[in-house]
């Protein structure tokens, strides 16, 4: 399996860290990520739907297909919320 | 150690085969396999020539843009197994042709992602030609124009003085990062084709006008420029993640020098959704150690993409 090229270093306290940024992200759309592990990530809705991902790659076409439409990190919302 | 593969692009005529021919011919070019699409009005006689039958795949979840070139991937290993075997001449260097109207997108994402590929192969230098006296043509050669690091602009004996000029800051705006040179029959030297340095941004906003397209002739293909200071990769990665799942198809290129804290720089490259591996540098060029970015595609605006970056940045700081 090849590493992805964002996740390639920094090891186990890299990957809490990422999970932690990646999760006040996908707050915004009301999904959450957690770390299985540290092999693989479920990724979830408010709806109760989860989803096994297995890089941060996979993380944004998952959470697509669970919201039906892209998440855009320009969206002025998000990007408000981020600098408070 | 990875052999390099070079691809060449460019629209049908632009000089692909001229260039590749007179390449071969060049002493500090080493043995090179070379693999085609078309066998070209202009015939390379070479004992390593390959010719396959375009075919492309869909990579498993990607997006509609994310295609691999399967012909690609079998010819390459195919030349693996052969030249382990001693039953192909020892090459270190293969040269892919694409054909005229071909996005070469597929090919980079093919030596980017697939195992056998990235394990054994890597990406040396993308080079597009362009045809001197009649410019670009279409939205394909803007595409292969925006993907490539050298730009070879041919038939420089019969281009029109005023022509030439407007084509050279045509390229510029489409494609800052490209190193470009004007060519008499193929003429380059290998040397300049392959060094791999990408020209500075910093000097890119006071020549080339980057930041608009400029008429119909780009196909709302234009270039900008994004500076910040130090930026926390992890955060970065998350960003350039999620920009290129939102907005791969209008983003054609994204390279440039990024601060990430280090001894040096991390230099980024995508083509699409292809990115390839970052390379972490042991130093600066200079005393400015400003991250730049460059961004090639449509509906792109540098005061945006770089609030949204920064605006990931300091939550990776609080």
């Amino acid at each position: 399996m090849n590493e992805h090229w964002a996740e390639g270093e920094g090891g186990r306290r890299a990957r809490v860290f990422r999970v932690a940024l990646l999760n006040r992200v996908l707050g915004h759309f009301g999904l959450s990520l957690h770390d299985w592990s540290g092999a693989v990530y479920v990724l979830r809705d408010r709806k109760g739907s989860s989803v096994v991902v297995q890089d941060i790659g996979a993380v944004w076409s998952e959470a697509e297909r669970l919201l039906g439409s892209p998440l855009d990190p320009l969206d002025a919302a998000l990007v408000a919320e981020l600098s408070r | 150690m990875k052999t390099p593969v070079v691809l060449v692009t460019g629209f049908l005529g632009s000089g692909k085969t001229t260039l590749i021919a007179r390449l071969l011919e060049h002493p500090a070019m080493g043995e090179t396999a070379v693999i085609v699409n078309e066998l070209g009005e202009v015939g390379i006689d070479h004992h390593l020539l390959r010719r396959v039958d375009e075919r492309t795949v869909l990579l498993a979840n990607g997006c509609v843009c994310c295609v691999l070139r399967g012909d690609l991937v079998d010819e390459l290993r195919d030349l693996l197994d052969r030249r382990d075997a001693g039953e192909v001449p020892y090459f270190d260097r293969v040269i892919v042709e694409t054909t005229g109207v071909a996005d070469p997108t597929p090919v980079v994402m093919t030596l980017l992602t697939d195992p056998v590929a990235r394990n054994h192969y890597e990406l040396e230098s993308v080079v597009a030609t362009v045809d001197g006296v009649h410019g670009l043509r279409g939205p394909e050669s803007v595409k292969q124009v925006a993907v490539a690091d050298r730009l070879v602009i041919t038939k420089d004996d019969i281009a029109v003085p005023a022509k030439r000029s407007e084509l050279a800051q045509q390229l510029a705006r489409l494609n800052p990062t490209a190193h470009a040179r004007r060519t008499v029959f193929g003429e380059v030297d290998p040397d300049w084709l392959f060094d791999g340095t990408a020209r500075d941004p910093r000097e890119l906003e006071q020549t080339t006008g980057v930041g608009h397209a400029h008429g119909e002739h780009d196909h709302g293909v234009h270039s900008c420029v994004l500076y910040l200071d130090e930026v926390d990769w992890t955060a970065f990665g998350i960003w350039l993640t999620m920009l290129l799942q939102a907005r791969g198809q209008d983003i054609l290129r994204v390279k440039g020098f990024l601060n990430v804290g280090g001894a040096g720089p991390v230099l980024v490259n995508c083509v699409q959704h292809a990115v390839h591996p970052p390379l972490h540098l042991d130093g600066w060029p200079d005393d400015d150690r400003r991250s730049r970015l460059v961004f090639i595609g449509r509906d792109l605006g540098a005061e945006r993409l770089r609030e949204s970056l920064a605006a990931f940045d300091r939550v990776a700081r609080s």
